[in-house]
């Protein structure tokens, strides 16, 4: 079945369909586009009610962009993004303004994602004033709730970002964003400016919040590591487009795609018998050109497996074992 | 490396001393004496300002006053001077220092209010150009464009033909042509700014566009903004100074430096003193507001911690 058809259940919070955004790079006299890069090109999946979806993929290949059209902080081009049974792209702008309460955003790079010249006091409560939750004292005492809920002291509430760690600059972020008690977190790569001991921390917190807060995460990142340690499920993309989505155990244990399985191999293993004894495939070549992108499927260029049949048809993603998807012609056994 | 947890941080700083008006100042001044050159431009600017308000009562002579016996008598060390007029006198016997003191008022009111209308002007619209980008930036940015192809002086020349110059026209004039390079830089700030994480944090949140702006734009270009009006300030003085030069600047009886500088050109051969002191107040005053500008820009940013030894770093 095409993941398309699945239909959206009832513990779904979240369904992504046929969403795509192009970027125009030029446009003829008429405006119409005539070249455009194809960041997010049908991206289908979905995110049940108090999961973590982790989101892989190599740089540019369009998690982020996607990311952010869930919030509409980038338009995307056509699609659906339906959340708790409604579509938010055609929601007006006020009642967009409502469902952003229950989605929020922890960003990639936390010396950016605070701005320097406020103080953590107002960072945190920035949300909260926007929507009128509350002010005086009892904003105040939520504020140094929250930023003893991330592990930070409410004697820091007055210092500036620049005072603060990495790590600790990410737990501001977080606290930031479980202000509202949203229902869904978007991680966009939270953990990638960090070093590897901060990461757990923060990974770790993360998941504390989650069973705390009963939250939903999408967890978009590059890194197979961190992105195996929290989720629950895991989509891979590759250039715009989904190629495999599964439970995090079949998705390591019977892997689909050929892509999935090179970004598996491409994770050192520190004890050299395991290494030397695991099936490699090693992805040679960059990205294509991602402007003028060729029929056929996507990852062709790259694929081992390739055949005449990948060069010229497509493949959609279909569901070939229960909750496990995949976008090959010839799925790995 | 670091690890957090709550004993990461000392927890020394009493809480509420930085958010407080007292705490504000008292920052302020430990940055202002920490920092020599601040302290010098603060000193300077004061006193500029003081002898602005107050210049008709400590001029030792009427400023307008002719005198003809007196008239090109050297400063007072000079051979041939005397203390009555201590930096001498100009052709038709005025006294040098009262005119010097007395035309701060106009040097100061030109340089200062035509630079805040200037950077108004500039600020509201490079914010909105480069915020809202797409046409409304590009329509802003052309307008822009051929307002900085017209020679600003020739603007000026026809504006001060149709307006008697007083002090207000020439405010107002100098205002007008010079918000264009704060439109400039302005928009160039607020394009690398507006893509920041924390703008698009804001956005997430649900924040309204007039409140990002006020927000997280405005306190982020401050400090290029305060330096480039600092600056300003000190050329928009020397522009008023060439204005009254050509002849298109105060009108006599009133006095500014500029006039004063026009009024000793002809004399710089033989009575040198006449241009050179209005020429030496305009470098202490500029110098003064350029001085102040750092270190504001330093006490603006959070950044900059109060030592012990030393200034801002």
């Amino acid at each position: 079945m095409k993941i398309a058809e699945v239909e959206v259940k009832e513990n779904y919070l979240l369904k992504i369909e046929g969403l795509k955004k192009h970027f125009a790079l030029s446009a003829n006299i008429f405006g119409k586009t005539t070249k455009s890069v194809k960041a997010v090109d049908e991206v289908n999946l979905y995110v049940k009610k108090g999961e973590t979806l982790g989101i892989v993929g190599e740089s540019g290949c369009g998690k982020s962009t996607m990311g952010n059209t869930i919030l509409r902080l980038i338009e995307p081009t056509e699609g659906k993004i339906i959340f708790e049974g409604r579509d938010l792209l055609k929601l007006s702008p006020k009642e967009m303004q409502k469902v952003r309460r229950d989605i929020q955003m922890v960003f990639q790079d936390p010396f950016s994602s605070l701005n320097p010249r406020m103080r953590v006091f107002d960072v945190i409560a920035e949300p909260l004033r926007t929507h009128g939750i509350s002010k005086g004292k009892e904003l105040e005492e939520m504020i140094y709730g929250l930023l003893e809920t991330v592990g930070l002291d409410r004697s820091q509430a007055d210092r500036f970002p620049h005072e603060f760690s990495g790590g600790q600059r990410q737990r501001i972020g977080i606290a930031r964003a479980i202000a509202l008690h949203p229902k869904l977190i978007i991680c966009d790569e939270p953990v990638s400016a960090l070093d590897v001991s901060i990461q757990a921390q923060v990974l770790n917190l993360l998941i504390k919040l989650q069973k705390e807060l009963q939250l939903t995460y999408i967890f978009i990142g590059h890194g197979i590591p961190a992105v195996k340690y929290i989720s629950d499920r895991i989509a891979v993309m590759y250039m715009g487009e989904i190629v495999e989505m599964a439970s995090k155990e079949k998705l390591f244990s019977s892997t689909k795609h050929p892509y999935t399985l090179g970004l598996i191999n491409a994770v050192p293993v520190p004890d050299p018998t395991l290494r030397d004894a695991r099936e490699r495939i090693i992805i040679e070549n960059d990205i294509p050109d991602q402007i003028n992108v060729k029929e056929g499927c996507r990852f062709y260029s790259r694929c081992p497996f390739g055949t005449d049949k990948c060069k010229t048809e497509k493949p959609s993603l279909i569901e070939v074992e229960e909750e496990h998807f995949v976008a090959c012609h010839y799925p790995l056994t | 490396m670091q690890v957090n947890t709550k004993a990461d941080l000392p927890l020394t700083r009493p809480v509420a001393l930085n958010r407080s008006f007292s705490g504000k100042v008292k920052r302020w001044t430990n940055l202002l004496f920490q920092s020599k050159t601040g302290t010098a431009g603060l000193l300077i600017v004061i006193s500029v300002v003081f002898i602005a308000i107050f210049a008709d009562l400590i001029v030792p002579h009427p400023p307008a006053e002719n005198n003809l016996t007196n008239m090109l008598k050297p400063p007072a060390w000079l051979e041939g001077g005397s203390w009555e007029f201590i930096l001498g006198t100009d052709n038709l016997g005025r006294d040098i220092l009262s005119r010097i003191l007395i035309g701060t008022r106009v040097s100061l009111l030109v340089g200062v209010f035509s630079v805040v209308l200037a950077g108004v002007i500039g600020l509201i619209v490079g914010i909105i150009a480069g915020f809202y980008g797409g046409w409304i930036d590009s329509v802003l940015m052309r307008f822009v464009d051929s307002f900085l192809a017209i020679p600003s002086i020739l603007f000026i020349l026809v504006f001060l033909a149709v307006f008697e110059p007083s002090i207000m026209v020439l405010i107002i004039v100098i205002g007008l042509t010079n918000w264009v390079t704060y439109a400039r830089v302005v928009r160039g700030e607020v394009l690398s700014i507006k893509e920041r994480e924390y703008v698009k944090a804001s956005r997430s949140i649900g924040s309204k566009n007039i409140k990002i702006m006020k927000q997280h734009i405005l306190p982020n270009i401050l400090s290029s903004f305060i330096v480039i009006s600092a600056l300003s300030v000190a050329t928009t003085i020397i522009l008023e100074a060439s204005l009254s030069f050509l002849g298109l600047g105060i009108q006599p009886p009133d006095v500014s430096w500029g006039a004063m500088l026009t009024d000793g050109r002809n004399y710089l051969a033989t009575n040198w003193w006449i241009a050179t002191f209005p020429g030496i107040a305009i470098v202490i005053t500029v110098l003064g507001i350029i001085f102040l500008g750092d270190w504001l820009r330093d006490v603006l940013d959070p950044k900059t911690q109060v030592n012990a030894k030393g200034g801002p770093k």
